[in-house]
């Protein structure tokens, strides 16, 4: 079974800020790290492997230092890696990031099944599998918690909804979207950071892509815009209850009271 | 295309290292000693209104072939339903619809997909001038690929402006599957909506993984999607007359989608959302055994405990009693926060509530931002005072 599992690079801190006076955004640190979502579906398909044979291939777009993430994925045991990087790409949605790494995952090889973790802590949209699988014209299940069975044809898939959990079977080939603690994620091994090739690690551009029109990607393929960005607004109806905790917390049980809360 | 274009004779040294300073996310680089940017870049554009003037500019597309908006009427709730009961942000996004139609004399409108359309009348007392329905045995479960081929027959023949969908695990993988079949725009979790005269709907979330909102639109393409949180907005009351019609639509031929072997209802949970009152404990708590004190007061209010994303993370509690945009969407009557720092993420979860109290020793954390009550203090003085006061006050 050829398996790909598409990865994506994020900050590793959350604390970002706009600057209320100038309107710039103010990032802490420069850390980054994989996507955490994304190590549930590098680890399903690596136990694939391991269980059916083939080869777990990872894909991500971004800038050229994401060159790492995917040399992450290698050292916990992936093949070959792609990275898609390129000027053009830059500014996409959701549609346009689809749509490039459906371009990339054509130009990487045939895969029986794509993996991709349920969102991202970045841009949380949690949509970008979907999208891909529209662009691929395959099958997809999102939130897959477990794999039941496995066939020449395709496979069993525990998908977690909210109320409900349903076994359904897809066909290969299809693309699945991992649930949050579907498995526990392995460690990069030491030992394979010693052998892993970086040259496995190829860097593609939209030069390599079957569609070359530009339009499609980036901030031109991107359907929707961001009109602005602003900090979150403030509550000014707000009340500061002041004293020692003695009197604050008096003043608030008499105002859950009056509000006929206790 | 659009770009950004460097206006290379404008920069010298001076300028190059304000605009490799402004970039948020480190695109601005220096090659050769000439900027570029690379593929790290968001467009954010704050280099073209923050930066040196005219170093940077956002150069417009204009070969965008322009469409008639006004030809695309009508916005369209996505009418989630398990058979048996409709799902409730589908009633929440029927009123948010029927305020965003107001100013621009649109219509509100469901879509019912299922075996029967037994419950799509129920939608027509809660605001729904016209509820579609598509029926067939094989649209009994949810599966991807027939549901969208529906919705994709539903636009075609209708050519709805907005199409507003539950962000339910069904919601977010049968959404972008249809909005990148169209290749139109659908902005995932809105907290807020707006409509502008144009009929541009004017998304707004979190973004960037930040403390930031970002306005976002789908200026040249049609139908806009988007999904909204359960609990994000508010349902109107049921009216006793319905108001609308009912309106069935022929099923188109039906793709082969994935076969559904079984559906088993999960056992309820006792869920943080539907709890009145909620206590929250954040990072400000310093051991798992504190807890217990936070539980004992959440028993004291009639309400529950739950949890921001780190306790979760440290194993203390259970995920389904995370709120934020990872964890769950609560609107309680009262919720009452100790030790949480109130990240934007978290208080996406969190702000619609109808009282907000928030207990931190930090004068600056920002959950004093969406507070109503902001105590300032320690929560392991504050807790249990606050448990013997109220035990006195319903003694």
């Amino acid at each position: 079974m050829n398996i790909l599992v598409c990865i994506k690079q994020v900050p590793a801190s959350s604390n970002v800020r706009v600057d209320p006076v100038t309107g710039v955004l103010i990032r802490d640190g420069a850390d980054v790290k994989m996507n955490p979502y994304d190590l549930f579906a590098l680890e399903m398909a690596l136990q694939l492997r391991d269980c059916f044979g083939g080869k777990v291939d990872v894909l991500t777009m971004g800038p050229p230092q994401a060159k790492d993430v995917l040399l992450e994925a290698m050292y916990m045991g992936a093949d070959d890696g792609m990275l898609l990087t390129d000027r053009r790409f830059a500014g996409a949605d959701v549609v346009a990031t689809s749509y490039t790494l459906s371009q990339g995952a054509t130009a990487m090889g045939d895969y029986d099944l794509i993996l991709c973790g349920k969102q991202t802590t970045d841009g949380d949209t949690a949509q970008v599998g979907a999208e891909m699988a529209e662009f691929l014209g395959i099958d997809h299940a999102t939130n897959v918690i477990r794999i039941e069975r496995v066939t020449d044809a395709g496979l069993d898939v525990i998908v977690n909804f909210e109320q409900e959990v349903y076994n359904q079977t897809m066909e290969f080939p299809c693309l699945l979207t991992v649930e949050k603690d579907a498995n526990v994620p392995r460690l990069p091994s030491y030992k394979k950071k010693k052998q892993v090739d970086p040259a496995r690690v190829r860097i593609c551009t939209l030069d390599d892509f079957a569609d070359q029109d530009a339009t499609h990607y980036g901030l031109s393929g991107s359907p929707t815009s961001v009109e602005k960005i602003f900090p979150p607004e403030k509550n000014d109806d707000r009340m500061k209850l002041s004293g020692t905790a003695a009197e604050c917390a008096d003043q608030l049980v008499a105002l859950l009271a009056d509000r006929r809360l206790i | 295309m659009a770009y950004l274009k460097i206006n290379h004779e404008k920069i010298g040294a001076e300028e190059k290292q304000a605009l490799i300073k402004i970039c948020p996310f480190g695109a601005i680089v220096e090659e050769d000693g000439k900027l570029n940017i690379t593929s790290a870049c968001k467009t954010c554009k704050l280099c073209v209104k923050k930066g040196p003037a005219g170093c940077i500019e956002f150069v417009e597309d204009e070969t965008a072939p322009a469409i008639d908006k006004s030809l695309w009427r009508d916005v369209i709730v996505f009418a989630e339903h398990d058979g048996a009961q409709v799902h409730p942000v589908v009633l929440e996004l029927l009123a948010k619809a029927k305020d965003l139609t107001k100013q621009i004399g649109h219509r509100v409108c469901a879509v019912w997909i299922g075996d029967s359309a037994e419950g799509a009348e129920e939608l027509l007392h809660y605001g729904a001038d016209v509820v579609y329905t598509y029926t067939d045995a094989a649209l009994k479960d949810f599966s991807v690929l027939p549901y969208a081929r529906v919705l994709e027959d539903f636009i075609e023949k209708k050519k709805p402006c907005a199409m507003l969908v539950g962000a339910t695990n069904i919601g977010r993988s049968l959404g972008p599957r249809i909005a990148a079949r169209l290749r139109t725009g659908m902005t995932a979790d809105c907290t807020m909506l707006e409509m502008k005269d144009n009929t541009d709907l004017v998304q707004i979330r979190p973004a960037f993984g930040g403390n930031i909102m970002a306005r976002i639109v789908t200026p040249k393409t049609r139908p806009q999607f988007c999904t909204v949180r359960e609990k994000v907005f508010s349902a109107q009351e049921r009216t006793d007359a319905a108001m609308g019609e009912l309106v069935e639509m022929a099923v188109p031929e039906l793709p082969e989608g994935s076969v559904v072997n079984s559906v088993v209802k999960k056992e309820k949970l006792q869920s943080i959302a539907d709890a009145d009152v909620l206590v929250v404990a954040g990072r400000g708590v310093k051991k798992q055994e504190d807890l217990e004190e936070l539980r004992k007061l959440a028993d004291l209010l009639g309400g529950q405990l739950a949890c921001t994303r780190p306790l979760v993370e440290a194993g203390w509690m259970p995920a389904h009693c995370q709120i934020g945009l990872s964890g769950r969407t609560v609107k309680p009557k009262l919720i009452i926060t100790f030790g949480v720092s109130g990240a934007v993420q978290f208080a996406a979860g969190m702000k619609s509530s109808d009282l907000i109290v928030a207990v931190n020793t930090d004068p600056a954390a920002s959950i004093f931002d969406v507070a109503h009550v902001a105590i300032n203090a320690d929560l392991y003085e504050v807790v249990p005072l606050l448990a013997q006061k109220i035990m006195e006050a319903q003694a």
